[in-house]
């Protein structure tokens, strides 16, 4: 591959394999790249592989075989310290830290980096406003006494907060009512096209899929089945494709029906 | 009345005694807590050495407390002096519960939390120091409010080799079958229990993570 190309690619998994010995591998031997600035979600079943894909990225897992690279390096020759605070991080609403403010959990990696406090403090009200959320209001307040929604802004502010150049989010939308889950995709998608990050969505809605994705790969039982454009997908005769977008359809046809 | 005289009488050498042992008490939790909270945080982190720590404290826990006294008394240095001899008998009675409280705070956090910890690039120190030991607090005093009621409790053994304490008035009431100074031994005794369960108590309820 060429450095022009090498240099569009942010993320890229070779052969990559996840097991655990005596157990049916979690992933199988997956190829695929992420070009920089696009948004590749990961679509599939609970317990398809998709949060382990996820989780390689950021080397919370490394694999047993083959490689992930990260900007062209491996991740095993990155520090992986060094590789997580350039990779945000979004879980559902649970992993904001209960013990620390708003205001902390959106300063963590800033502050583990030792950036100067009032640039701290800038950038945490920049990263609030930028989510949707009121600094006076929400500054001092803790994770409990949040709704879930709001902790999902927080959880993003404090995953862009010290501008990584990529994005990983698990199921970022997941825990969330139907109404608030479709305020909050409306909302990432003006976000994705402001701030050009390379995002990688682990999901199981379909509809969220269409919607965010830049490309959707469809992960089934621990392989990747295939990779395609939303419009690819809808017209995609692959089975399980196939049977998301019917699924998918049947809501589309309540809706025409009414 | 007879009684409140003799308190009265006898303040000097009560408020002495309370000083004594809460001494012998300060002492004993200080080591307690220094070694206790690192095992813990060991026994967390490798649970493969949890039988043999927690057993060997669970050991000590059963050793009658004059025995063990007597076990220490030919040790080197500790054995030279009342008092060490008494804070090292009591500081392997109290380790049980700290050891315990804390590796179980540290397992109850939320994997999700950890988790999450770690991907934002937190270090393992990091985790341990900003994330894992600030939840588990309230859990970690949950066990030292338990080994310091226990420990007030026997270092009034202590009198028993000298270490001093409200155990004089106990042991002394004992030899002389005088209710009043046993009393004056063991009511003061049962109030700094009552306060430090209190007071240890309440910082544990201030502390206790938010959820």
């Amino acid at each position: 591959m060429s450095d022009q190309a090498n240099r569009e690619v942010a993320i890229e998994f070779l052969h990559a394999t996840f097991e655990i010995p005596g157990r049916p591998a979690l992933l199988r031997d997956v190829t695929l790249s992420v070009k920089r600035g696009e948004t590749l979600v990961l679509l599939g079943r609970s317990g398809a592989g998709k949060t382990t894909a996820l989780k390689l990225i950021n080397r919370l897992l490394e694999t047993t075989r083959g490689e992930v690279r990260v900007e062209g390096r491996s991740t095993t020759e990155w520090d992986a310290i060094a590789l997580r605070r350039h990779i945000g991080y979004v879980v559902q609403e649970i992993g904001l830290f209960p013990h620390f403010t708003v205001e902390q959990n959106i300063a963590l990696v800033p502050r583990l980096e030792r950036w100067a406090e009032d640039r701290i403090r800038a950038r945490v009200r920049e990263m609030l406003v930028l989510t949707g959320l009121d600094p006076e209001k929400f500054l001092e307040r803790y994770p409990h006494q949040l709704s879930g929604g709001q902790r999902q802004r927080v959880g993003v502010a404090r995953a862009l907060a010290a501008d990584p150049p990529i994005l990983l989010m698990d199921e970022p939308f997941g825990a969330l009512d139907p109404l608030t889950r479709g305020e909050l995709q409306q909302e990432f998608q003006m976000l994705q096209k402001r701030l050009g990050k390379t995002i990688v969505i682990v999901t199981h809605d379909v509809g969220e899929a269409l919607l965010l994705g830049t490309r959707i790969g469809l992960i089934e039982s621990g392989e990747l089945a295939g990779v395609y454009t939303p419009k690819e997908f809808l017209r995609s005769q692959q089975s399980v494709a196939a049977a998301y977008v019917a699924q998918f359809r049947a809501y589309e046809q309540l809706e025409g029906g009414a | 009345m007879n009684l409140v005289t003799f308190f009265l009488h006898h303040q000097g050498e009560i408020w002495q005694a309370v000083l004594e042992h809460v001494w012998l008490v300060g002492a004993t939790m200080f080591l307690a807590v220094a070694i206790g909270v690192p095992l813990g945080i060991l026994v967390a982190r490798r649970p493969w050495l949890s039988k043999p720590i927690l057993g060997s404290a669970n050991i000590a826990e059963t050793i009658p407390s004059l025995a063990l006294f007597g076990f220490l008394l030919p040790v080197p240095w500790i054995g030279g002096r009342a008092d060490r001899l008494a804070i090292t008998a009591l500081t392997l009675y109290a380790l049980l519960p700290i050891i315990r409280n804390t590796s179980a705070g540290i397992a109850g956090v939320d994997p999700a939390v950890r988790e999450s910890a770690r991907a934002m690039g937190m270090t393992e120190r990091q985790i341990l120091f900003q994330v894992e030991l600030p939840l588990s607090l309230s859990t970690v005093l949950a066990g030292v409010r338990i080994a310091t009621v226990l420990t007030i409790g026997v270092a009034t053994i202590a009198a028993a080799v000298g270490a001093g304490g409200l155990g004089e008035f106990i042991f002394r009431g004992l030899a002389m079958v005088n209710d009043q100074l046993i009393l004056a031994g063991a009511i003061p005794a049962a109030m700094l229990a009552i306060a430090a369960d209190l007071g240890i108590g309440l910082l544990e309820q201030r502390l206790r993570p938010v959820r």
